[in-house]
């Protein structure tokens, strides 16, 4: 157990060099697009007085180095500095409500996209290349196929102009939770249709290949029956790279889905992250790209653990 | 019953009958025709937005969309305000009068408007409300409208007066520019970030890029405006989006209604569409200094090459008016109606380019879709119904990001839009006059600049009305800027929302009153 505090230890203090990197990153290329937030703000109707006024209030003339410093000081005590656009608003209020809903439609969408993926990849295996294995594949991979926006279209042109849920996934402040579950169907069913496909045929591909295994001969030879030579003896050996794609989906359900967002006028960080970058509102930019980050480190990290957890080998090594 | 079905009639052509019988009743002399339903009270008004973001703020020296402008309709009154038929009204300031040289404005202020807080309005609120939009460190964007003024004084609790550097018999109108709400002062200065106004409704929550929503405001001077209890603002940026919550019943009215899926929503069953040609226009201007633009005839030749009906018809599947290359809207006060209409004429456009001394133009057009919708599907047109008159117009696809400041007013021939003012005057001093900020094809034209000042001062209608026919043909023959389209302001409601009869045409949404002019059924 102790190699595993070790390892979260020290994939930890490399995560965090990771952040640093990224946060120089974006903020360098947020420097390299054209214009900067005066511009953006004022748009149409910026002339060079008004444009100035604000850069100087804001300390938009300072050059590159001193805007970093000033903005990773802060970072590193804690605080993540006020939006240009309202000063008012810390970053920190301002990204805490919506951060919430993207990971209350990640988690919602991973609940119905991760047991339907295993699900589903283990009865492939289990009846592999018959018309089930063949149905589910091409079903997956079609869901996959089409953008997202356009799944979610037909969602709401079956499930939604019907009545039977929402097109706006708005979430009022202190809704319940069953309506909440209700109201934000539609998107968690899109992103579960656009993430199954690769869990599963992960899933299905690590399992059979497995199955050809002399131990696994051994076992069926035992009179094991299909379904538990599967679950018993084959699936524990295939957690380490289905563990490793789900990790590559969760990170993907809180990062990637932005279309959707839009699509069903969900608030939440994707659709922030883009405001801010065309508003080049740079605190803002700031922190939700560390805590996207922060989601694929976390995660990659919780995935290795996982799979050394499920590999002795890894876990008692000589 | 049975029997006239078995003849054939069925339900829809039962329907189809009740409804021949509702329109016979339409041409019931007036007298017998139920009067027009009076507003009733009542409701949340949800109205679903196509802006919105989340850097919006309640500081109006910032607001630059119609999110913020309906926040600022609801929370804010004004000076001034553009009725529905284009006069101006009284609002905050009961009446005004001017100088004989139209150079000092004074405002009388009406008497029992109160701020949301229970304070009465004063006339050193008023002053300090618009010095918010002056001085040195000043954001505002409406600064340059205002920068004419030299002092604000104020005269007791209900006098202010404006004193400008020049006269300008429309400065009445400029009081009603939605950056320029009246403001609770302290110590001569405005807190822009309290979100308190004396207008028809207060603010209850505001999560900029999400929603807004809005309470009536019990004390609200005004009789028979604001007919809802309560109002909600949704950002829905998502054109397609925004239609289906229309359709499921999620909101009540939408704006910019998408023209591509326009027809499919004109069928949709409960919705009704709201289209009003209004002042808002898309432009083409060329830079006049840079070559070969600085020669009129080839940016004539250019004003001919543009099929306007054709853009009107595909852009806008419809829902807009030509444009004769100035402007000014048919629904200004001084339109010059006997103008003759440019219309697309390859060979004028050849004698043009002759007249100019070359046989083939070519030019770069560059387009984002950030400057309207379908601005690169417009250029593309153009280049099209160009090359028949001998011009090949290369189009130049821009991102949209950043194109107000590196393409517009950069490259020499461009898209661009204008919502729109509402006077000539005003127009045509953002946009047109010589060394203005917005000025964006560098036109410079003498006789153009001195009648300028001289309609500006002139309180003589008859005199103005003149003054202003000549200028519109002054820019439409020698400006430099195409202007082909106007865009009609195209909204769509649920049936049970009701509008007068004449709905502003200044900007979209009833001019943003909407919130206080409109009722449900």
């Amino acid at each position: 157990m102790r190699q595993i505090a070790v390892m979260v230890g020290q994939r930890l203090a490399l995560g965090l060099l990771t952040l640093l990197a990224i946060s120089i990153l974006i903020f360098g290329a947020t420097e390299l697009l054209p214009g900067d937030f005066a511009e953006a703000v004022l748009g149409q109707s910026a002339t060079p007085e008004t444009v100035a006024a604000i850069r100087r209030q804001l300390g938009l003339d300072q050059p590159f180095w001193v805007r970093y410093w000033a903005w990773l000081s802060g970072a590193l005590q804690g605080d993540f500095g006020a939006s240009l656009a309202n000063p008012d608003r810390r970053v920190a209020d301002m990204i805490g409500v919506r951060f919430g809903n993207t990971l209350f439609l990640a988690g919602y969408a991973a609940a119905m996209a991760v047991p339907l993926a295993l699900g589903l990849g283990i009865l492939a295996a289990l009846w592999r290349n018959s018309v089930f294995d063949r149905g589910v594949n091409a079903g997956a991979l079609t869901a996959i196929s089409f953008p997202e926006f356009f799944v979610a279209y037909v969602l709401i042109l079956w499930l939604g102009q019907s009545g039977w849920f929402p097109t706006m996934a708005r979430v009022p402040a202190g809704v319940e939770m069953s309506e909440r579950l209700w109201r934000t169907f539609l998107p968690a069913l899109t992103l579960t249709l656009v993430v199954t496909a690769h869990m599963m045929r992960m899933t299905r591909a690590a399992i059979i290949n497995l199955l050809a295994s002399p131990y696994i001969e051994m076992a069926r030879l035992k009179g094991v029956s299909p379904l538990g030579v599967i679950t018993r003896h084959a699936l524990p050996n295939a957690i380490a790279p289905i563990a490793n794609v789900v990790a590559i989906n969760m990170a993907y359900l809180i990062t990637g889905v932005v279309v959707v967002e839009v699509v069903f006028v969900y608030p939440g960080l994707g659709q922030l992250i883009v405001d801010s970058v065309s508003r080049r509102d740079i605190a803002v930019v700031q922190a939700v790209a560390l805590i996207f980050a922060a989601a694929y480190v976390l995660l990659n990290l919780a995935a290795d653990v996982v799979s050394t957890l499920s590999n002795p080998r890894l876990l008692h090594p000589r | 019953m049975s029997s006239l079905i078995g003849k054939g009639l069925s339900r829809r052509g039962l329907l189809q009958g009740a409804s021949a019988l509702g329109a016979s009743a339409l041409i019931l002399p007036a007298g017998l025709r139920p009067a027009r339903a009076t507003p009733q009270r009542g409701g949340t008004l949800r109205l679903g937005l196509g802006h919105g973001s989340t850097s919006d703020g309640l500081d109006p020296a910032l607001w630059d969309q119609v999110f913020v402008q309906m926040l600022g309709a609801c929370l804010h009154n004004y000076l001034t305000v553009v009725a529905a038929d284009g006069t101006l009204e009284a609002e905050v300031a009961e009446s005004w009068e001017a100088s004989a040289d139209a150079a000092t404005w004074t405002f009388k202020l009406r008497d029992g408007v109160r701020f949301h807080d229970g304070a009465r309005v004063t006339a050193a609120d008023v002053a300090a409300s618009i010095n918010h939009h002056r001085g040195e460190d000043s954001e505002s964007a409406a600064k340059p409208i205002i920068a004419p003024i030299v002092e604000i004084t104020t005269d007791g609790d209900d006098v202010v007066i404006f004193r400008l550097e020049a006269g300008n018999a429309d400065f009445p109108f400029i009081m009603s520019d939605y950056h320029l709400p009246i403001l609770p002062a302290a110590d001569g200065r405005v807190n822009p970030d309290a979100g308190i106004g004396c207008g028809p409704y207060t603010l209850q929550t505001f999560d900029p890029g999400v929603e807004a929503t809005f309470a009536r405001f019990d004390d609200y001077w005004k009789d028979g405006h604001a007919h809802f209890d309560a109002i909600a603002l949704y950002a829905i940026i998502d054109a397609a989006a925004r239609q289906n919550a229309l359709m499921s019943g999620e909101v009540d009215v939408i704006d910019r209604v998408s023209l591509n899926t326009v027809h499919l929503l004109e069928r949709a069953p409960g919705v009704k569409l709201i289209s009003v040609p209004g002042t808002q226009h898309y432009v083409f201007p060329m830079d006049s200094r840079a070559d070969p633009f600085t020669d009129n005839n080839i940016r004539l030749a250019m004003k001919y090459a543009f099929d306007r009906e054709e853009l009107v018809r595909t852009i806008l599947n419809g829902y807009g008016v030509v444009g004769n290359d100035h402007p000014i809207g048919r629904s200004n006060r001084f339109h010059a109606d006997d103008l003759e209409q440019r219309m697309y004429d390859p060979d004028r456009a050849r004698f043009h380019l002759r007249e100019a001394g070359v046989d083939t133009l070519r030019v770069q057009l560059s387009a984002a879709e950030a400057a309207f919708n379908g601005a690169v599907d417009a250029a593309v047109l153009v280049s099209e119904s160009a090359a028949r008159a001998g011009i090949t117009v290369d189009v130049v696809r821009e991102p949209n990001d950043g194109y107000w400041s590196n393409v517009w007013m950069q490259k020499p021939f461009v898209a661009s839009y204008w919502g729109g003012r509402p006077t000539e005057d005003w127009m045509f001093s953002t946009g047109y006059a010589s060394g203005a900020t917005w000025n964006e094809t560098f036109w410079e034209h003498e006789r153009f600049n001195e009648m300028l000042l001289q309609a500006r001062s002139e309180l003589d209608e008859a005199l103005r009305a003149e003054m202003y026919a000549e200028m519109q043909a002054i820019v439409r023959d020698e400006g430099a800027t195409v202007i082909p389209v106007f865009a009609n302001y195209v909204m769509a409601a649920s049936d049970r929302v009701m509008t007068p009869e004449v709905i502003g045409a200044n900007t979209t949404l009833d001019g943003f009153r909407a919130i206080e002019r409109w009722w449900f059924a």
